[in-house]
């Protein structure tokens, strides 16, 4: 072990540290505006990284018509609701008509484009997309109803969307794994160290969508309007803040993350339809070190993750997996020292 | 009234005529349990396929087959083969893909005293899986032309990269002891997992140990990620050798540039048309290649639904033997299967030559194995 491998297990850490940073933003932000234990993030990267694989090959990618079917239930649903409420009928219908149009427009410029196969970079906005509406859809039919129930009941809700999104993605892109070809393919070297474009693109990447969520949250109404739900949801109600607007706001940008991530991690390994659980999963371990409510904690404990992951390979292979899922423990008991028992559970 | 009375033995004679029937021609019923979903679906669906091939009759029975899924679940899996020996009376049993849910089986079949056609190469501790035979080749037999290759052209330390689960250990189990006894050192033994995003710290392990040789051990295209992680670090590509799990077009498809001139061990059958004439396998090999691609598409054939081809050719040979000592449905039935796999000697298929005995339920031959090399994009026999 010299300072070379040190440097390069450091980068290759600090590489997958920045993925999982983002997806622990995500849960964070889920966790605090909803209080769902948001499990399922990480199938969100898998769909991100193979809707473009199946683009990349010309073929209509199974997740369009998964965002048909839920954008449908869901319309269908709000009709039900709004009928019941004694709205009148051709007013029910336009409604649901204009919930529609924008699944309906994503469906026929992904039939339009995938035998096309466009440029990469269209290819990837074109995943993007396809893969946030679905977050929202997915808080549509399977939380919002259960809004004010317990976190636990919540977290069970999350394990079930969990194994559907995951057997949808079998069906989806088959039992196979896909590479994505690379974004920018240069490769710079200093000494042992050997920097690649993809990775120089996952630092930026990362960097900007933190800065943009800092702003985001500090500087937009709409962000202020998030925080302030996370914060109080009653209070929020109580200033006019829609909850279940948030909620929708909040699952829409974990499902823009989580394809992002699967877009950025996609070309520097193989993805599987079930990869993502995995890395979604170590995103939750990097979100706990922030108490799943810090923000800074969590991307610090992101970085950590990485790197612990990045050296228990090179020492210990075989319990590399054991290693990165241990730490939870010590952190756990400290955070709870720190804080004592007072997490609020109503 | 009287009426009524004839047709009314008439309608029982029918119904009686139509069991008499059904036991007189006792057809052959084969319950098939593989995992077309959960972890090892990649290995069920091409097995399935390779099943869709099987033939209508056997030695002039006719062949029912009742397919179930096991979704990767020993449990469910389980499950589906007290249903065959207790509901269907099945006559073989077929499945699973997954090894644990394929030992988890055994038991079941050996209790019900019914022969399973394992499609998982199991190590079973002595004294179980009796009733068990396995089409798919032990890992001890694929490891030999690797350490063949090794001896010809002086490896004297190999590294290990492996999964970290059954296959993995099989492997490590198996080569260990062979390489030993050619004198080729393992120095060094990392592992990783399917779904890892990077072999980063493991690669560098390996470089630093610097061995002859590294053998991969994974399968499909999870074996590719491992693969291009060792040559990004700049591990030469022809110092690489995978597996028979890896042995499908899905290595190079995702492995591209980077498993070129890597080499790969292999069973026969994916590889039929490149063999030389003299190798047992050839012919059924390319007779397997051309129906199931015929079925599913140019470059489709693969090993898993080879072996399930397979169970068709092995079951040509043992039921007439097995005819003889009683009907299909029996319990004499299913004996004579038991004992003529296990006495009828050398049966080349299209992924090997097998030879059963009482003692030993892998069968293969050391002939068996091929050991194949990358080469622009596609497999070459390396003689």
């Amino acid at each position: 072990m010299d300072a070379s491998i040190v440097g390069i297990l450091m980068l290759d850490g600090a590489t997958n540290g920045a993925v999982y940073a983002l997806l622990a933003l995500a849960i964070v932000l889920v966790f605090a505006v909803t209080r769902v234990i948001f499990i399922p993030q990480g199938e969100f990267v898998a769909y991100g990284a193979l809707t473009l694989a199946l683009l990349q090959l010309g073929r209509v990618p199974g997740t369009v018509w998964l965002l048909v079917a839920l954008a449908l239930l869901a319309a269908l649903l709000d009709a039900a609701q709004r009928v019941r409420r004694g709205l009148p009928l051709p007013q029910v219908i336009a409604a649901a008509l204009k919930s529609l149009v924008v699944p309906a427009l994503i469906v026929a410029v992904t039939l339009w484009a995938a035998p096309r196969k466009l440029p990469l970079v269209v290819q990837s906005l074109l995943t993007l997309a396809i893969v946030t509406p679905l977050g929202p859809l997915v808080y549509r039919l399977a939380y919002e109803k259960l809004a004010d129930a317990t976190v636990l009941v919540l977290l069970i809700v999350s394990v079930g969307v969990h194994f559907a999104l995951t057997g949808l993605g079998l069906v989806f892109f088959g039992a196979e794994g896909f590479r994505n070809p690379s974004f920018w393919d240069a490769r710079f070297s200093a000494g042992a160290l050997s920097l690649s474009g993809q990775t120089i693109i996952i630092f930026l990447v990362s960097i900007a969508l933190i800065v943009a969520l800092f702003l985001f949250f500090e500087r937009t109404l709409r962000g202020k309007a998030l925080r302030a739900t996370a914060v109080n949801r009653l209070g929020a109600r109580l200033m006019g803040i829609s909850t279940s607007g948030a909620g929708h706001l909040s699952f829409g940008l974990a499902a823009f993350i989580g394809a992002l991530s699967g877009l950025l991690i996609g070309p520097a390994t193989t993805m599987f339809y079930d990869s993502g659980f995995l890395i979604g999963l170590k995103g939750f371990v990097a979100a706990i070190f922030g108490g799943l409510a810090s923000y800074p904690a969590a991307a610090l404990g992101a970085i950590f993750v990485g790197l612990l992951e990045s050296f228990g390979s090179f020492w210990a292979s075989a319990f590399k997996e054991v290693i990165v899922f241990t730490v939870i423990i010590p952190v756990l008991l400290w955070r709870s020292f720190q804080h004592g028992h007072a997490d609020e559970e109503e | 009234m009287k009426k009524i009375r004839t047709l009314m033995t008439g309608a029982v004679a029918t119904v009686l005529t139509a069991f008499a029937t059904t036991s007189a021609l006792a057809d052959i019923t084969i319950g098939v349990s593989i995992s077309l979903t959960g972890p090892t679906s990649a290995l069920g669906i091409p097995t399935k396929n390779g099943i869709a091939l099987w033939p209508k009759e056997i030695a002039g029975e006719k062949l029912n087959v009742i397919m179930l899924d096991d979704a990767t679940d020993p449990t469910t899996a389980v499950k589906n083969t007290r249903k065959f020996i207790n509901e269907d009376k099945v006559d073989i049993i077929v499945g699973s893909v997954a090894t644990p849910v394929a030992a988890a089986m055994s038991d079941v079949a050996a209790e019900g005293q019914t022969v399973q056609l394992m499609l998982s190469p199991v190590n079973l501790p002595e004294g179980r899986g009796a009733w068990s035979f396995r089409m798919p080749q032990s890992t001890a037999v694929m490891a030999i032309p690797i350490v063949e290759h090794w001896k010809k052209v002086g490896v004297k330390t190999y590294g290990f990269l492996g999964y970290s689960d059954a296959y993995g250990e099989a492997w490590l189990k198996d080569i260990t002891p062979l390489a030993e006894k050619a004198g080729i050192k393992q120095i060094t033994v990392e592992r990783f997992a399917r779904t890892d995003t990077s072999v980063t710290g493991q690669a560098l392990k390996l470089m630093s140990a610097n061995p002859d040789a590294v053998l991969v051990v994974a399968s499909g295209s999870g074996a590719a990620m491992p693969h291009k992680g060792l040559v990004e670090r700049g591990y030469p590509k022809a110092k690489i050798y995978q597996t028979h799990g890896a042995a499908t077009m899905d290595l190079i498809r995702v492995g591209g540039a980077d498993v070129e001139g890597s080499f790969v061990s292999s069973g026969p059958a994916v590889v039929a048309d490149k063999l030389p004439a003299s190798n047992a396998s050839k012919e059924l090999g390319m007779r397997y290649i051309s129906e199931f691609e015929k079925a599913n598409g140019k470059g489709s054939a693969n090993q898993f639904g080879a072996h399930a081809y397979d169970v068709v050719i092995v079951l040509q040979k043992a039921v007439p033997i097995a005819l003889k000592k009683g009907k299909p449905g029996t319990k004499e039935f299913r004996a004579g299967l038991k004992e003529a796999f296990e006495t009828m000697g050398r049966t080349p298929v299209s992924q090997g030559v097998l030879n059963w005995t009482a003692t030993d339920h892998f069968g293969y031959t050391p002939e068996t194995g091929v050991l194949l090399k990358v080469a622009n994009g596609d497999w070459q026999v390396v003689q």
